[in-house]
């Protein structure tokens, strides 16, 4: 058996050390040993997306990542998407539009959209829809997708990315 | 009727509610989008083991022997389970609320034996201290098998000489059995007026045939199980279902207990479209369960989800429909053969039933086919056998429009079933929106508009679905601070929570905001089908609707006792008790309940009423690239009754989600086999179901007629948009380019074939 | 997954010996987007993964005068992002915009899917039409491979055991140069090529008549496919509609594909002539200058 390996990362802005196998891919590691189940399991073979996560700022699939890779490693995952106080306007802008049925892969879908508008902060239809074509839904027909993230694109070049308050 | 554009602040009920109609944001909202809301395979208990399963490398073969030795040696591996293991249950049938099955069938189907009957065919469970050392042991199972041939194309399976599946079963037609092992599991006949009269009659006849692929319901959550068999004999199974207490039903039944000893905890669920109403994985996580002592987590990988689940049936269909100078179908006659998988049960009955329901068919017969073959065992998929039907019974139509010269929006306005219309099957049709559907997308821009531009093309076709009503039950509770707990036991895959808290709301007149709903485990509700059908919105809303009117007449005899009243002097009006002389807001009695006595909890149940059905009509544009056969969806419009749309984004969301999986199913999507019955494309990579750069925005028309069964009006919204889409875009092939597609998916290189040959 | 050791050296000559001392059962990890997955699957049973992102000799990506360096781990996004690379070997950022969806591409190399050595491989076909060389590391040294020359079989190379590919150098395009790599898939995005074309294409000074052209095929033989003879007989000559047909033509006569759940015989034939015209087309456009009205997966 291959010896545990330490490795330290940050995670959602905070320094996280952890132990792991080296088969243990990045997406076991972050739900069953740190406890972060946002990123779902959906096919294991970088296919579907849901278990999108933010490596030094660019969406990987961590499902295809091992987890001693990502030593030294900024990490965002969908936990620390929002602020402590409110929302992401993404987040926002999937509810507002009801841009979720069954919400297993919205995580996933959250997370490159937002790394979409780090990227470009006004993309077309088409650049939405090129862009997001690493994430499956099966629900929506995306047709609601889409138009979240138009808004949010909207949204965040009116008010940055100050979080929105959800009254609910 | 109200048709009413997207854009449009609509189907408010013409004003006469508060809140169905309005757009909330879904109570369970906030958890699924910031990755807090608790899946199937989130589920984490102290001491939980994880388990793997070994799956049959052959698609058709004698299990001759199992030896779990080596596995069980492994250190780390706690308990293996085989179908040793499931109690024998008898050639018993049992009622899952939408759908019956044969308890054998279910058990063998579960864990594999005496016969693995395709390939991926679950034979044995590891549980283990994790999921690594749990496959280890799945490699170390010796299977001995005896190879037997496999049969997967359904024709040939019904043939004499082919290889039978399952030595008990015999060709049930219409309640008599025959006498010799077969793989036509079931034949249905339904005959109205004089067929040869009817022929007899029409200016025009068409007869085709038709060939349909296997597909998947494509649900991202792959299946999911975690049980603990307790100490004193009670299983509790957390896992993400369409159905709970169908789980607990299931479970009880398979390894051999009272109900009253299961419990079954919904998770959230990521996606069904009815492949999550079966169990696979929750009778053996409870058997590994008792083994090992310890809590079981199993969790399906997405290539069993492919090879072992869903699928919905590849179809052989025969259609043949007559139609008179003025434009009137004079006849119609239908052969329907559906791939069962390895064990009977494919959706024939309701694709026989549905072939020629959007119609008034004078004179019909259908004839349809149950068929074993050595794929996995069928389940329902959105509209389950409606689908195949309607690729084959709408191009016909427009093959005969065009022969005729008639429009195609106008044939079907011609002859559009309506209210007294009497199905080939034989039920006669209450209320029904058949018709506005077809005068919306009539009279939708997209339909006014022109399409221009080579190889560009239009079409449309319709599509039914019944919908049920089955059994529902809910309570609510009134809190002090005027809010309202609503506890309810349909499992949300797609905004129910939202639904029925705002159909709670309007009937009790307060926010949709002040209803707090919740989906609870099968000890704290009462019972509920699955949420499938199209029917939670219609029937768990009818118990949300009686719960709220419990609610109101328990409001009003406490106001009445308050202001020492006869109760028959309180009215409730828009959410304000109103006595003889002074009144109370909800909130305000709300305040008052615990002070001023018991508890104010209301009951609904619904279990009576029956849906009307639900028709929709699709247009949509395509171009065909005429040299390699790929066809891009232009622009897409549903027309859907949806009777009345209690919260519109997620009707929308729904004829959306339905037309993109029907897009799927015609254009990409199909299983692939070898000659040895193994499936080439178990993957997301190669099951091609649509990504975003797929398809365009999809626009909707939420026509409304309500539905008298129900306070509201609700229709079942879910499953009528998926029938249209193949038919429609085969259509639109035709339109386009001239070559009319029998066989779906129409994937480029089937397309291409069609243009070389017709080029040649 | 299987159980095995994991190293991360940082000097090229550590993770050769690694290579070498492992007698076939290590595997070198550069993006994992495939190799993870054929780990899980069992498909192939390593002890030991090399990671080899930590060798400055694969990270290079230096375009200049002379040509273009690109180390064999550097990932797909960065190679698109890179604006040389866009203008002057347009084929292999083609390539990189669409192998796997944006989080395939935040870490899958060109190295690594060369080195896969699938026949489907979408960066292949652009690394022959643009003549890149392999630089391979040894035991024994360093050697240079063409690309061309690089796949032997379905998933087989040229590496000897205990060899790695350290980067693949491109000759500068002279003169009025464009290039061009698309495929064939059923959707738009996401798909492994059912059939792909590179193509490099040289023009003289008028951009009426080719000087040079190279054509490549992916995924209608068991390796991609130099169609050398389809490329060089347009030479000399006008690029117009029936230079670009004999190419075409041409291409498909060397194309050997096979009928899978991917495509059949019939339509992979078909589809190399027709993508090898639209290829030619879009090649000459950027040679030209002019718009190429390509768009991604349509």
């Amino acid at each position: 058996m291959a010896k545990k390996r330490v490795v330290s990362t940050t995670i959602n802005g905070n320094q996280t050390e952890f132990l792991c196998e080296p088969r243990q891919t990045l997406l076991e590691v972050l739900r069953d040993t740190l406890n972060l189940t946002g990123a779902k399991e959906g096919c294991s073979n970088g296919n579907c997306g849901a278990c999108t996560v933010l490596v030094d700022g660019r969406p990987v699939d961590s499902c295809l990542v091992l987890a001693v890779e990502i030593e030294g490693a900024d990490l965002e995952t969908i936990e620390g998407v929002a602020c402590s106080e409110a929302l992401h306007p993404v987040q926002q802008c999937y509810l507002e539009n009801a841009a979720l049925q069954c919400g297993i892969c919205t995580p996933g879908f959250i997370m490159s959209t937002k790394a979409l508008l780090d990227e470009n902060s006004s993309p077309s239809e088409d650049d939405i829809r090129f862009y997001l074509a690493g994430n499956l839904c099966r629900c929506t027909g995306y047709d609601k997708i889409v138009r979240a993230v138009q808004d949010s694109a909207e949204l965040m070049a009116s008010n940055g990315i100050d979080g929105v308050q959800i009254d609910r | 009727m109200a048709t009413a554009d997207v854009d449009t602040a609509q189907t408010n009920g013409n004003g006469k509610y508060k809140v169905i109609g309005t757009r909330p944001i879904r109570h369970d909202g906030v958890d699924k989008v910031t990755g807090r809301a608790l899946y199937g395979a989130d589920v984490k208990l102290s001491g939980m083991l994880h388990a793997a399963m070994l799956r049959s490398p052959h698609a058709h073969a004698n299990i001759k022997s199992i030896d779990t030795s080596k596995a069980e040696a492994l250190p780390g591996v706690r308990a293996v389970v085989t179908n040793a293991d499931l109690p024998e249950v008898g050639d018993r049938i049992a009622e899952l609320g939408e759908g019956a099955v044969n308890l054998r069938h279910l058990s063998c189907n579960v864990l594999a034996g005496p016969k693995v009957l395709y390939k991926g065919h679950a034979i044995a469970a590891v549980a283990a201290e994790n999921i690594h050392i749990a496959k280890e042991a799945v490699g170390l199972i010796d299977v001995e098998y005896e190879l037997l041939p496999p049969v997967l194309d359904v024709r040939e399976a019904m043939e004499d000489s082919a290889p039978i599946l399952n030595d008990d079963v015999r060709t049930d037609t219409m309640g008599e059995l025959g006498n010799t092992p077969t793989n036509i599991a079931a034949h249905f006949r339904y005959e109205k007026g004089d067929i040869e009269k009817g022929f007899a009659e029409a200016k025009v006849v068409v007869e085709r045939e038709f060939d349909t692929a296997t597909v998947h319901q494509g649900y991202i959550e792959p299946h999911n199980a975690t049980a603990l068999w307790n100490k004193d004999g009670h299983i509790t199974v957390w896992t993400s279902t369409q159905g709970t207490f169908s789980v607990r039903q299931q479970v009880a039944e398979l390894v051999n207990v009272p109900l009253s000893k299961v419990k079954v905890i919904p998770m959230e669920i990521g996606g069904g479209f009815g492949g999550k109403i079966s169990v696979y994985l929750q009778p053996v996580a409870a058997l590994l369960s008792k083994k090992s002592g310890q809590a079981v987590k199993l969790i399906m990988d997405r290539s069993a989800v492919f090879e072992a689940t869903g699928p919905t049936p590849g179809s052989y269909i025969r259609v043949k429909m007559g139609v008179d100078a003025g434009g009137k179908i004079t006849a119609a006659e239908a052969y329907l053969a559906y791939e069962a998988g390895g064990y009977p049960g494919s959706p024939i009955n309701p694709g026989c039933m549905c072939i020629f329901a959007c119609y008034d068919v004078p004179n019909g017969k259908i004839d349809g086919f149950d068929v074993c073959v050595n794929k996995p065992r069928t389940n329902a998929y959105r509209a389950p056998g409606a689908t195949n039907a309607a690729f084959a019974a709408e191009t016909v139509i427009d093959e005969i429009c065009d022969e005729l010269g008639i429009c195609p929006v106008e044939f079907r306005l011609n002859n559009a079933s309506k209210e007294g219309t009497r199905r080939v099957d034989g039920v006669e049709y209450p209320v029904i929106g058949m018709a506005d559907t077809v005068e919306a997308i009539k009279s939708s821009a997209h339909w006014q508009s022109n399409l221009e531009g080579p190889n560009r093309g239009r079409g449309v076709a319709s599509g039914f679905w019944f919908n049920c009503g089955l059994k529902s039950a809910a309570t609510a509770t009134v809190n002090a601070d005027g809010s309202v707990s609503l506890i309810e036991g349909s499992t949300d895959i797609g905004g129910s929570r939202a639904s029925l808290a705002m159909q709670l709301a309007e009937t009790l007149g307060i926010a949709a905001e002040d209803v707090n709903p919740a989906v609870v485990d099968t000890d704290s509700v009462g019972y509920t089908d699955v949420t499938g059908g199209s029917r939670v919105t219609f029937a768990t809303g009818i118990a949300a609707y009686e719960a709220g009117m419990d609610i109101r007449r328990q409001m009003i005899a406490r106001a009445a006792e308050i202001w020492d009243v006869d109760a028959d002097q309180v009215r409730y009006e828009d959410g304000t008790i109103i006595g003889p002389e002074s009144s109370y807001t909800f909130k305000e009695l709300a305040e008052l309940v615990i002070k001023t006595g018991d508890p104010v909890t209301g009951r609904g149940a619904s279990s009576a009423a029956n849906q009307g059905g639900a028709f929709g009509t699709h247009c949509v544009d395509v171009e065909v690239d005429p040299d390699l056969g790929k066809v891009k969806i232009l622009r897409y419009t549903i027309a859907q009754d949806c009777g009345t749309a209690i919260h519109p984004s997620y009707v929308e969301g729904q004829m959306q989600g339905g037309a993109v999986q029907g897009i799927g199913w015609a254009l990409n999507e199909e299983y692939f086999y070898g000659d040895d019955g193994s499936m080439h494309n178990a993957s997301y990579l190669d099951y091609r179901i649509p990504t975003c750069y797929d398809v365009p925005m999809i626009e909707t028309i939420i026509v409304e007629v309500p539905d008298p069964e129900h306070p509201f009006g609700v229709r079942g919204v879910g499953e009528v948009p998926i029938v249209p889409p193949p038919a429609a875009i085969a259509n639109a092939i035709n339109n386009a380019i001239g070559v009319q597609m029998t066989e779906l998916p129409m994937s480029p290189p089937r397309v291409v074939h069609e243009i070389l040959k017709k080029n040649s | 997954m299987r159980d095995f050791e994991y190293e991360a050296p940082t000097a090229l000559a550590d993770a050769v010996e690694l290579l070498a001392g492992a007698n076939g059962s290590a595997k070198l990890l550069a993006g994992g987007t495939d190799l993870i997955d054929h780990v899980r699957t069992g498909r192939l049973e390593p002890d030991l993964l090399i990671d080899i992102k930590k060798l400055a000799e694969l990270n290079v990506l230096e375009a200049s005068d002379s040509g273009l360096r690109l180390g064999a781990a550097v990932p797909c996004y960065q190679i698109y992002g890179n604006e040389q690379i866009t203008s002057n070997y347009s084929a292999l950022a083609d390539s990189c915009q669409i192998i796997g969806g944006v989080q395939i591409q935040s870490r899958a190399s060109v190295g690594g899917n060369l080195c896969n050595s699938g026949p489907a491989a979408d960066s292949t076909p652009s690394l022959i039409a643009l003549g890149a060389v392999c630089v391979i590391a040894g035991p024994n040294g360093t050697r240079e491979v063409a690309a061309e020359d690089f796949c032997t079989a379905p998933r087989q190379n040229v590496l000897e055991a205990g060899e790695l590919l350290v980067e693949l150098k491109f000759p500068a395009p002279g003169g009025k140069s464009g290039s061009h790599y698309r495929r064939f898939i059923p959707r738009n995005e996401m798909d492994i090529a059912v059939v792909g074309v590179g193509a490099a294409v040289t023009l003289d000074d008028s951009g009426e008549n080719f000087v040079s052209a190279r054509i490549a095929l992916g995924a209608v033989g068991p390796t991609p496919i130099f169609a050398q003879a389809a490329g060089d007989a347009l030479a000399g000559q006008p690029a117009n509609d029936d230079s670009i047909a004999a190419a075409a033509a041409a291409a498909r006569e060397v194309a050997t594909p096979i009928d899978d759940m991917r495509g059949t015989v019939e339509f992979r034939n078909h589809a190399t002539a027709v993508l090898t015209e639209r290829v030619l087309k879009t090649a000459i456009a950027r040679a030209r200058g002019e718009a190429d009205g390509y768009t991604i997966g349509h």
